[in-house]
């Protein structure tokens, strides 16, 4: 399975009114939970997505620090997809615009 | 508390932690099927809204996705009750059971954290259960919040076994 990459936050934040809204991407975030364990969550982004040891714990940490992040971006419908493999493993995790 | 042996990830348990762990998962197991309250904070946890802003989008696609997220919640629990020893002892799991029982352990903690409050970073379980102790140590909230406490060590020690 080829692993979604993640684009930076700073690229995804278009301007809203210079992009049509349908063609702005969608997000998959994960929000900050006091019962999901800092190791569990690292261990189910790497599982999920691929990614990196460093990666996820940079992402985890995000999500543990500033309350949330972004942790794929696209369609609307692979998001749906991302966002409900992670509700699985018990993430709070929801589709957003970017 | 499971370690690594091998290709395996071994715990030995107590006849009170079974019985404990026994317990607990067949209350997220009652929570999931015959008690299903989508109005339980417990549910709106295990099922949160996919869009935050937007209740009827959510609506739309908890309909088709609901159903789904809801079996394999109930195959995990059932799956960690089965491997459980109900008198105590030895559990070794491989990697596709070690993960099963992280995501039905998940549930069991969702389920006792939203119980008992801690819905909060700042929520101190070691404090909650001293208050608590010194409150009424016979009380029902210092056997969840030990229960809840012990979950979470187990859970730890997995997730290390897990990753190596």
């Amino acid at each position: 399975m080829a692993a979604p990459q993640v684009v930076p936050i700073e690229e995804t934040r278009l301007e809203a009114d210079e992009v049509p809204e349908t063609d702005r991407p969608w997000v998959t975030v994960v929000w900050n939970d006091p019962v999901n364990l800092m190791s569990y969550v690292t261990w189910v982004l790497q599982k999920l997505f691929g990614f990196s040891k460093e990666k996820a714990e940079r992402l985890m940490l995000d999500v543990h620090h500033k309350g949330k992040a972004i942790v794929s971006s696209g369609p609307r419908e692979k998001m749906e997809y991302d966002a409900s493999r992670l509700q699985a493993y018990g993430l709070w995790a929801t589709v957003d615009k970017s | 508390m499971f370690v690594r042996n091998g290709t395996v990830c071994v715990a030995r348990f107590g006849p009170a932690e079974a019985a404990v762990l026994n317990e607990v998962m067949l209350e997220v197991i009652t929570l999931l099927s015959e008690g299903f309250d989508r109005t339980d904070p417990v549910i709106t946890r295990l099922f949160p809204d996919m869009y935050r802003n937007d209740a009827s989008a959510s609506e739309e696609l908890r309909r088709y996705l609901e159903d789904d997220l809801r079996s394999a919640k109930l195959e995990q629990a059932a799956l960690l009750l089965d491997v459980l020893p109900v008198e105590g002892g030895e559990v070794a799991l491989d990697e596709e059971q070690a993960e099963a029982w992280l995501r039905a352990l998940t549930d069991v903690r969702l389920t006792l954290g939203s119980r008992l409050g801690i819905d909060d970073d700042d929520v101190d379980v070691e404090e909650e259960l001293d208050e608590a102790i010194l409150k009424d140590p016979t009380s029902a909230r210092v056997g969840q919040l030990s229960v809840y406490q012990y979950l979470t060590y187990l859970q730890e020690s997995l997730v290390g076994a897990l990753m190596g």
